[in-house]
């Protein structure tokens, strides 16, 4: 297939199908987090990397007969090595008897929330949260630091580029309608996160597609106005710093660590509070890096069509 | 029976061979990272489908069910997949710029244009004693 | 009454059945890129709302859940019309004839049938 475009598109309804089989594999704060990452934000910033480089791909003669003798015996292999595997759901597999009995029956006692993968998240491995929303900051900065706006793109850009979509009167209207709800859809499943699935990273995900949708239809501009990127910077790190504050904050009231118990009398009322804003503070990261990865990459194509 | 119990296993082998069949046998840049996320996909169906029991819902405590899957690689493979989207858009990012600095994003341009700008350097540096000799690699290659 | 709602909802949901199938078996079998897209909005819109129309009367009565289901109906009638729209608007724009009758001009066949 050397038309990438289809490729991408393939790849994202390939990311929805395994949402649902997600689904049915029980794991919904998953599936939820795939359907939004994969097949919305993963797609469109595909898409838009897609505008800066040649969307068909050269026809190449060689076969790769070397590489194919690898992948089927490494497969083989592989399948060999499964035949040891515990059977597919079984409830005594060596998985089942560690540490997640412990969460399913303690955390309703200790944490008092009913999605026990939202206590895991945040308190029980909040480092361990606390280091992938440092992973997803440090890949935000890589982004900025690799497509670089100038300023005089900027000021040329403020009167020059008009949205790609500004005829689109239907599409336009009915994002008006959509968006406002689009957002608040977000921020229920950030705040909601404790009893239903869901959470801050598909709360930031979510929401970071409520205003890629908005510069897409208004163009860039217009959305700067309201966010602008240096805000949006800060905004990046003020997340990780609020969930590291917390953390401080713990230590401060004489805990370890992100340990939510002292933030409150109530050990229980401390852990709700701590998972809240560490929460938060993953949703506003998540958020504002997916927002900033795609202005970068908007701002490169506003570059291109203007520099030539 | 006893075997086809395995089958999760099987599906997630094929997925992760297809990936890795992608990344290393196509040239187009961005088809690799298509190919690096189906991988990942594998990864994460390893994952789910091991902390699956079956006739166990979802863990959302409830008073109505008893039986819960794991909670454990839920939460380890949502953090990854926001991580797997930050980390290709770096990706995408990288070749953007590729693409810039080469004007092309196949693995095979690239390449050639480095060992063209090798030469290059090479005749810069030794001056045209070393001609000869790098013309006769140009002829072998 | 559980009968009655019962029945009524398997009728909502085969018919919903039924329109997806429709939708999968146009997509593929229409002749042109025009008539293709209307087969898939059918299974977004007729499909997929006949058989959300079906679970409502299966939630059992005014709960959390039936205003939710309606919410998502909402959503993807807006959705998904509008999107069909866009789609279809695109390939107008960039030049895509929708083919009136497949005798007249075989060149034209083609060019659809590689989107």
């Amino acid at each position: 297939m050397s038309d990438l475009f289809a490729v991408v598109m393939l790849s994202g309804i390939y990311s929805l199908i395994s949402a649902s089989l997600f689904l049915d594999l029980d794991a919904v704060d998953v599936a939820f987090t795939e359907a939004s990452v994969g097949a919305g934000i993963s797609t469109l910033l595909m898409l838009a990397s897609l505008k800066l480089v040649s969307r068909y791909q050269k026809k190449t003669r060689y076969k790769p007969i070397l590489a194919f003798f690898v992948v089927v015996t490494t497969g083989a292999m592989l399948i060999y090595g499964t035949l040891d595997m515990p059977h597919f759901g079984t409830a005594d597999a060596p998985v089942h008897t560690h540490v997640a009995p412990r969460y399913l029956n303690e955390s309703m006692g200790e944490i008092g929330v009913p999605n026990v993968v939202t206590s895991v998240l945040a308190s029980y491995r909040g480092y361990d949260t606390l280091g992938e929303t440092l992973v997803i900051f440090t890949a935000g900065i890589g982004v900025m630091a690799l497509l670089m706006v100038s300023k005089q793109t900027k000021q040329e850009s403020k009167k020059l580029i008009p949205a790609d979509m500004q005829q689109q009167i239907i599409l336009r209207i009915v994002a008006k309608m959509m968006i406002p709800l689009i957002l608040m859809f977000a921020l229920y499943v950030q705040f909601h996160g404790d009893y239903g699935p869901g959470g801050g990273f598909q709360a930031g995900v979510i929401f970071a597609a409520g205003i890629i949708l908005y510069t897409m239809l208004f163009g860039l501009s217009t959305s700067q106005e309201v966010f602008k990127a240096t805000t949006i910077e800060l905004f990046t790190a003020a997340g990780v710093l609020l969930y590291g504050g917390v953390g401080v904050v713990c230590m401060l009231l004489g805990g370890n660590f992100l340990d939510y118990d002292f933030l409150k009398h109530d050990p229980v009322h401390g852990q709700h509070l701590g998972i809240l804003l560490v929460e938060l503070g993953v949703g506003i990261t998540v958020a504002s890096v997916m927002m900033i990865i795609f202005f970068k990459f908007t701002w490169r194509t506003v570059k291109h069509k203007y520099k030539k | 029976m006893n075997i086809l119990g395995l089958y999760n296993y099987w599906i997630v082998v094929v997925l992760m061979l297809i990936g890795f069949y992608i990344v290393i046998a196509h040239e187009n840049l961005i088809k690799k990272l298509v190919g690096l996320s189906i991988f990942q996909t594998s990864v994460f169906f390893f994952y789910i489908s091991m902390g699956k029991i079956t006739g166990a819902t979802a863990p959302i405590l409830d008073e109505k069910y008893e039986l819960y899957s794991n909670p454990l690689p839920h939460v380890l493979i949502l953090t990854a997949i926001v991580v797997g989207i930050a980390t290709t858009a770096l990706g995408l990012a990288l070749v953007v710029r590729i693409q810039e600095a080469y004007g092309s994003i196949e693995e095979r341009d690239i390449q050639e244009q480095d060992a063209h700008d090798q030469l290059e350097c090479q005749l810069e540096a030794y001056g045209p004693s070393s001609m000869e000799i790098s013309d006769e690699q140009e002829q072998d290659e | 009454m559980e009968l009655v709602l019962d029945i009524i909802s398997w009728i909502f949901l085969v018919t919903g059945c039924f329109f997806c199938l429709t939708g999968a078996v146009g997509l593929l079998r229409f002749p042109d890129f025009f008539s293709r897209i209307h087969a898939a909005s059918i299974t977004d819109t007729l499909g997929a709302g006949l058989i959300l129309i079906g679970l409502m009367f299966q939630s059992g009565g005014w709960g959390l859940v039936m205003p939710k289901l309606v919410l998502i109906l909402l959503f993807s009638l807006l959705a998904s019309t509008t999107a069909s729209h866009a789609i279809a608007k695109a390939a107008l724009k960039s030049g895509l004839k929708p083919e009136v009758s497949s005798a007249d001009e075989p060149s034209e066949g083609e060019s659809s049938s590689k989107l």
